[in-house]
């Protein structure tokens, strides 16, 4: 018995009642062990044979219920959390209009200098209480719902702060409405502060606005590639094509795609050949072509035929569900960075209450007349210019615009503190093989020297190493076929003479193919070419000789070939004043002509691949952060040992176990862009927490009054909510600022 | 010195000391869980410290009753995971910790903290 537990998400629940009753027919499916439905998440736990119930058992036992299961939603619908947001956000900014503008008349009939313009209403003190008091009753509700459970649980933040401070202000000048003479008879002047208490609240809540905004734009990244996957798939079932909803579409099912569509999953191409824009998912700029027995990538576009495929993953295996769920998981991790951080955000608070005590302490008993005033404001002004929200944001937002923008251009971060570990790194090590080269060998050179022209020496070649299994006849053969005109010689008595080549017979003539043993054993004359041989052979390449009826015909060279994007990625990173070190397992010379090729001085060959892994360790030894930049799958050891291990996307599968950052896209110039975009998100988190910081460990002593003695300097409360407002906006505006620095 | 004025400074010092034990010396009760737990989010985490067995999946639900945006988000770095929760909706998140230790959740702004012991 094969026994797997899978949740999903049902369509059309409502009550209690649905959810026994899909529990019921699911039970009395044979196989099913376990069920258990949730009517708050509208998820369905089941456990079962997977031998015995497949998925569409399931969906079918659901269906007959009256309710619809959706299997493969792997993806989350799109922007659900977004909406929600959206409404949220409505409903503040209507809250921010009205205690702003009701603030703002009470502050006109109330701040010298300008109260004097203000229509006599206005001045009145009731008149003033009557238009703050919903201000601060009910707009102001907001942070007591939010301070009073905190104090439940013997804790406080942001809003325990400005329920005090506006509380404070406000019942002060509520008490000095009504009676004016109690607070004359202790010799204060009997000035009610509703402007303070209503604009501080309409000017953080104002703050708060925009810092959800901002906030909102850093998660962008996630709400694109989600908003990516198709809708429908046309699927063939029973000889016909229907159109059905991404969520049913099942491996395994047959999928027709036409010209402009959205291919809906992942899958192979049974039938048909086209071109498809990969750019969204992968970040490849230009588009690919795919024909039969090529991998499609769900979310791409298919630009020019029409071709069938199969899906091979649905739901969340597809390759977009993977990135999401990796970009997610990136931007729920921590950077170490953030720790100092999150040590003075857990004192903060209590910090600045304290403080404000103190404020008030001493303003009281030393401060100038009226000391009371200037120990309400303040005390008040304390409480209000603190500033805890930037200190929590700094790092997160960055993080989140950081993984964001590497996911755009096909860089996955795996998570915060690879992130942050890139910027440091001193020196990158790539792999050669299927890394820098592209894994397979190619024809470079075809010399001809007798009467057999290229083509047909190639063609005479390639026909011969038909019947061969070595990896180099397999590019021969496929530099032949390239030409549709390729000429077929006819092999007879085909003969693979190992370690040494190959040889047969077309018409007469003995034709051979191999190395210079095998031309030696068949005494064929090569001498006189021996230095275009070497030549061909100092650049890295294989060499083959052909050669008919015991005369030297032409020779031909294989090499594995350089990626387009190596010379230019190994560029990109010395120029970020980085090394770059290629290690390989083949000999010296093949791997000096390719480092040559691409301007890496320092070569690690004859390197077995366990032995990477220690090679990495060398560096870290002698103190160098070291990136391994390889495959993932050859070189998992050497990845997970370095301080950040680079793995190329392989097919569809982009969470490499190994690696902390994946290239989706395979291409080289990526490592230098992973670098700069780390580079470039640190520089971002420590303005942001120099910022945050700065802003509390200046501006709190201004608002205790330090500068008083010395300059007379004070700072009012609304200009202290101003700042604050300011002060997680300017934080989270940075790290958005990222999104549009150019890399 | 004036009696209002010793009265605030014995009042006000007292005030600095009720601040520090009531929000810097609190202790939490820890909650055994097995299984699945119901977190309500108001204020902070009710529970906010819980035990749960390491080597095994247990489900957190979290339920916002809050609406402070502080609190909109709810994060576990050592799990990766940062999930919005819906004001008066239930957030299920499995998590599985393979090593015994002390794991931290937190709100988006790291303001509120809860505490996951995995034993």
């Amino acid at each position: 018995m094969t026994e797997i537990k899978k949740t999903f998400a049902i369509k059309g629940m409502h009550c209690t009642s649905c959810v026994f009753m899909i529990e019921q027919s699911l039970k009395s499916l044979l196989g099913v062990k376990e069920v258990s439905v949730n009517l708050a998440t509208n998820k369905a736990t089941v456990t079962y044979d997977s031998k015995r119930v497949t998925d569409k058992h399931l969906e079918d036992t659901v269906a007959g219920a009256g309710y619809q299961a959706l299997l493969n939603e792997g993806v989350e619908k799109e922007g659900d959390d977004w909406k929600e947001r959206q409404r949220e956000l409505k409903i503040l900014r209507n809250k921010v209009f009205f205690s702003l503008i009701l603030g703002g008349l009470v502050f006109w009939g109330s701040f010298p200098g300008l109260m004097e313009t203000a229509p006599w209403f206005l001045k009145n003190f009731w008149v003033q209480m009557i238009l703050a008091t919903p201000v601060q009753l009910w707009v102001g509700l907001i942070f007591y719902k939010a301070a009073i459970p905190a104090l439940k649980h013997r804790t406080a933040n942001m809003d325990t702060l400005v329920a005090i401070g506006t509380t404070v202000a406000f019942f002060y000048s509520v008490f000095i409405t009504v009676f004016p003479n109690a607070i004359r008879a202790i010799g204060v002047s009997a000035n009610p502060y509703f402007d303070v208490a209503a604009v501080v609240i309409g000017l953080v809540l104002l703050g708060r606005y925009f810092e959800s905004r901002a906030k909102a734009g850093t998660g962008e990244a996630i709400r694109k590639l989600i908003g990516l996957q198709a809708k429908t798939a046309r699927v063939i079932r029973d000889g016909k094509e229907i159109n059905i909803p991404i969520e049913q579409v099942f491996s395994g099912d047959f999928v027709r795609v036409r010209p402009g569509e959205k291919i809906p999953v992942d899958g192979v191409i049974k039938e048909g050949e086209s071109s498809v824009d990969e750019s969204m998912v992968t970040g490849e700029s230009m588009p690919t072509d795919k024909k039969e027995g090529d991998i499609v990538v769900g979310a791409t576009i298919n630009k020019t035929g029409t071709f069938v495929f199969e899906a091979t993953k649905v739901g969340a295996n597809t390759m977009l569900a993977q990135i999401i769920k990796l970009v997610e998981e990136a931007q729920g991790s921590k950077a170490p960075i953030q720790r100092v951080a999150d040590i003075v955000s857990s004192y903060f608070v209590p910090i600045i209450i304290m403080l404000s005590i103190l404020t008030f302490i001493v303003w009281y008993v030393v401060g100038p007349t009226p000391s009371l005033t200037f120990a309400i404001l303040n005390t008040i002004a304390v409480l209000i210019i603190a500033c805890p929200c930037a200190m929590g944001l700094a790092t997160p937002t960055a993080v989140m615009v950081g993984t964001g923008k590497g996911a755009e251009h096909g860089v996955l971060i795996k998570d915060a503190e690879s992130l942050e570990l890139a910027h440091k790194i001193d020196v990158v090590i790539f792999d050669k093989t299927g890394t820098l080269t592209k894994g397979i060998p190619e024809v470079t050179n075809v010399v001809s020297l007798g009467d057999l022209d290229e083509k047909n020496s190639l063609a005479l070649a390639a026909s011969l190493e038909k019947g061969s299994e070595h990896s180099l006849a397999e590019a021969i053969i496929k530099a032949a076929e390239k030409d549709t005109k390729t000429e077929i010689f006819n092999i007879e008595q085909f003969k693979a003479v190992p370690g040494h080549g190959v040889e047969g017979m077309v018409g007469q003539s003995k034709v051979i193919l191999g190395n210079r043993k095998m031309m030696k054993k068949e005494k064929v004359s090569f001498e006189k070419f021996e230095k275009d041989i070497v030549k061909l052979e100092d650049e890295g390449k294989t060499v083959m000789l052909l050669a008919k009826s015991e005369i030297l015909t032409a020779f031909i060279a294989v090499a594995d070939t350089v990626k387009e994007s190596a010379e230019e990625g190994v560029r990109m990173i010395k120029a970020l004043g980085i090394e770059v070190v290629m290690i390989t397992g083949d000999n010296a010379r093949t791997a000096g002509a390719i480092a040559q090729k691409l301007g890496i001085t320092k070569v690690l060959s004859e390197v077995l691949p366990s032995e990477k892994e220690n090679e990495v360790k060398k560096f870290q030894i002698a103190g160098k952060k070291v990136a391994m930049v390889g495959d993932g799958i050859n070189d998992a050891p050497a990845l997970a040992a370095a301080d950040v291990g680079i793995a190329m996307g392989n097919g569809t599968d982009v969470a490499i176990e190994a690696a902390d950052i994946t290239l989706v896209n395979k291409d080289i110039r990526s490592v230098a862009y992973s670098i700069k975009l780390s580079k470039r998100t640190m520089r971002t988190i420590k303005q942001n927490l120099f910022w945050a910081f700065g802003y509390n460990v200046i501006l709190v002593p201004v608002a205790m009054g330090v500068l008083y003695p010395f300059f007379g300097i004070l700072l009012s409360p609304i200009f202290a909510s101003v700042a604050m407002a300011t002060s997680s906006v300017s934080v989270v505006t940075n790290s958005l600022l990222l999104k549009k620095s150019k890399l | 010195m004036s009696l209002d004025k010793i009265i605030v400074i014995i009042v006000g010092v007292l005030m600095v000391g009720i601040t520090y034990w009531f929000f810097l010396m609190r202790r939490n009760r820890v909650v055994n869980v097995t299984g699945s737990i119901t977190i309500v989010v108001s204020g902070g985490y009710a529970p906010e410290v819980i035990s749960i067995p390491a080597g095994k999946t247990t489900k957190l639900e979290f339920f916002r009753k809050d609406s402070s945006s502080c609190l909109e988000e709810v994060v576990i770095s050592d799990f990766k995971i940062r999930k919005f929760l819906p004001l008066n909706e239930k957030v299920s998140i499995d998590i599985t910790p393979m090593k015994k230790g002390e794991y931290l959740f937190t709100c988006g702004m790291n303001m509120f903290h809860g505490k996951i012991i995995a034993t």
